[in-house]
């Protein structure tokens, strides 16, 4: 163990729920994209899912409101340390969007895809079984545009670079296809209590 | 329905640079050697880390303190120095309030001390000098641009590269006395006599983007969400393609 002569850290008790590296940010919600905020209206808002399924389908903003609303209310994780507790998203389950487009049983790994262009890879695994949402609402009101309005991905149980803002749609594949932070040096599945930060993690 | 999907903006997806997992993947000592006041809330630490990797401007690397209880706490800091040849690098951190790691760094600290760090991380921010560069930050965001302006004068590139600073005042900006011809600071609180006061503003950017150079800038931003949010929307008004636009926000 590398000690840090003088070195305590703030005045802490054990955190329970709290990955190893993390901290709690509190009532903080930093905002990290690379990317310039879209203008992205609900009206032009579409999510499609598509590749290795029976019937790949496009939802619009009324479409995807009409299917079994699903809440999220627990805890999200970044890469760059902070964590925060008791978050509430409201949307639909993916599982409802997948069930719709039947995913052919070769596939094994999904690309989630962004209105922005940008991308990140999942293991189908971690999209199913009321693991991820497709998310609208946080703490009751739209999600705004600079968390990913009006609609984003949520995988909470990974760190939050897999949980893609303004989500347009995933391409289910039977291999795995690295996305943006993936090729640029960050962890292939982010799992937050393996700490699988960087690519070699 | 659509058959394939086209962004609705382009963002800039490819990372400027391919990036080594190996070196991201590894924990290294470094030796803090020399500690520099920048500003009354901000410092330069320089370190020695004899077996880094090396870097390119604009990126970044994560820090580890370890307590003796074994509690850590890392944070991710963008590296401030040019690439150097000779084991060393420097990060310029802000006295965050209540800040865990920075609040060591800023009331603890001295030269002979050891952490632990790992990278360089992420080749998106990175500017290898090989496109004209339009680099533009807030506060300690101006951390990686100087970087940048740091290598652009090391190697004596004649690619063109200017800075757009903004700083509440004199006082609180950051690197002042290395600043050339390339930057034109902004004061948003006070100014010296005669300087404007005010926000970063269109009229900031319109020549710079309207005297363009031939192929177009790469705009580098880097600040607060806030500022983050402010400057690229700026620029987006003002012409510069959204996926020419890289951002750093510090959260």
């Amino acid at each position: 163990m590398n000690v840090t002569r003088g070195f305590t850290g703030r005045p802490r008790a054990h955190r329970p729920g709290l990955p190893p590296g993390q901290y709690d940010a509190g009532d903080d919600w930093p905002v990290l994209s690379a990317e310039v905020t879209p203008d992205l209206a609900p009206a032009d808002w579409t999510f499609r899912v598509d590749g290795l399924v029976a019937a790949p389908r496009t939802w619009d903003w009324d479409e995807a409101h009409a299917l079994p609303r699903s809440a999220y209310e627990g805890d999200i994780h970044c890469v760059t340390s902070w964590s925060k507790f008791g978050v509430r998203f409201g949307g639909v389950s993916l599982d409802a969007f997948l069930d719709a487009v039947r995913p052919d049983t070769s596939a094994t790994h999904a690309v989630a895809y962004a209105h922005t262009g940008y991308t990140t890879n999942l293991p189908l695994s971690d999209l199913t079984g009321g693991r991820a949402w497709i998310a609208w609402e946080y703490d009751g009101r739209p999600l705004a545009a600079e968390h990913g309005g009006p609609a984003r991905l949520l995988v909470p149980h990974l760190y939050f670079w897999k949980s893609a803002k303004w989500i347009a749609g995933l391409r289910l594949l039977d291999h795995d296809e690295p996305g943006f932070w993936e090729q640029n040096g960050y962890h292939g599945r982010g799992n937050p209590w393996e700490e699988q930060r960087y690519a070699g993690d | 329905m659509t058959e394939t999907f086209t962004p609705s903006t382009r963002f800039a997806v490819p990372g400027r640079i391919a990036v080594s997992n190996r070196a991201a993947a590894l924990w290294q000592t470094a030796t803090l050697t020399e500690i520099r006041p920048e500003t009354p809330r901000a410092a330069t630490f320089r370190f020695a880390v004899p077996a880094w990797a090396g870097h390119l401007p604009g990126q970044h690397l994560m820090l580890r303190l370890t307590a003796d209880d074994g509690y850590t706490a890392q944070r991710h800091y963008s590296i401030a120095s040019a690439p150097d040849d000779d084991g060393h690098l420097e990060l310029t951190l802000d006295h965050v309030s209540g800040g865990e790691v920075s609040g060591w760094f800023h009331t603890r600290a001295q030269p002979g001390d050891e952490v632990q760090v790992r990278g360089p991380l992420s080749g998106f921010f990175a500017w290898p000098g090989d496109r004209p560069a339009l680099l533009i930050g807030a506060g300690s965001g101006v951390v990686p641009l100087m970087s940048m302006v740091r290598h652009h004068r090391a190697r004596g590139l004649d690619v063109p590269l200017r800075l757009l600073v903004s700083a509440r005042g004199p006082e609180e900006l950051i690197y002042a006395r290395e600043y050339g011809a390339e930057t034109l600071p902004v004061f948003t609180r006070s100014a010296p006599e005669g300087v404007p006061v005010g926000r970063l503003a269109a009229h900031h950017l319109a020549p710079l983007l309207a005297e363009g150079p031939t192929g177009g800038w790469e705009a580098y931003v880097c600040g607060s969400n806030a500022f983050a949010e402010h400057a690229s929307r700026l620029l987006v008004r003002a012409g510069q393609p959204v996926d020419r636009i890289r951002i750093e926000r510090f959260g």
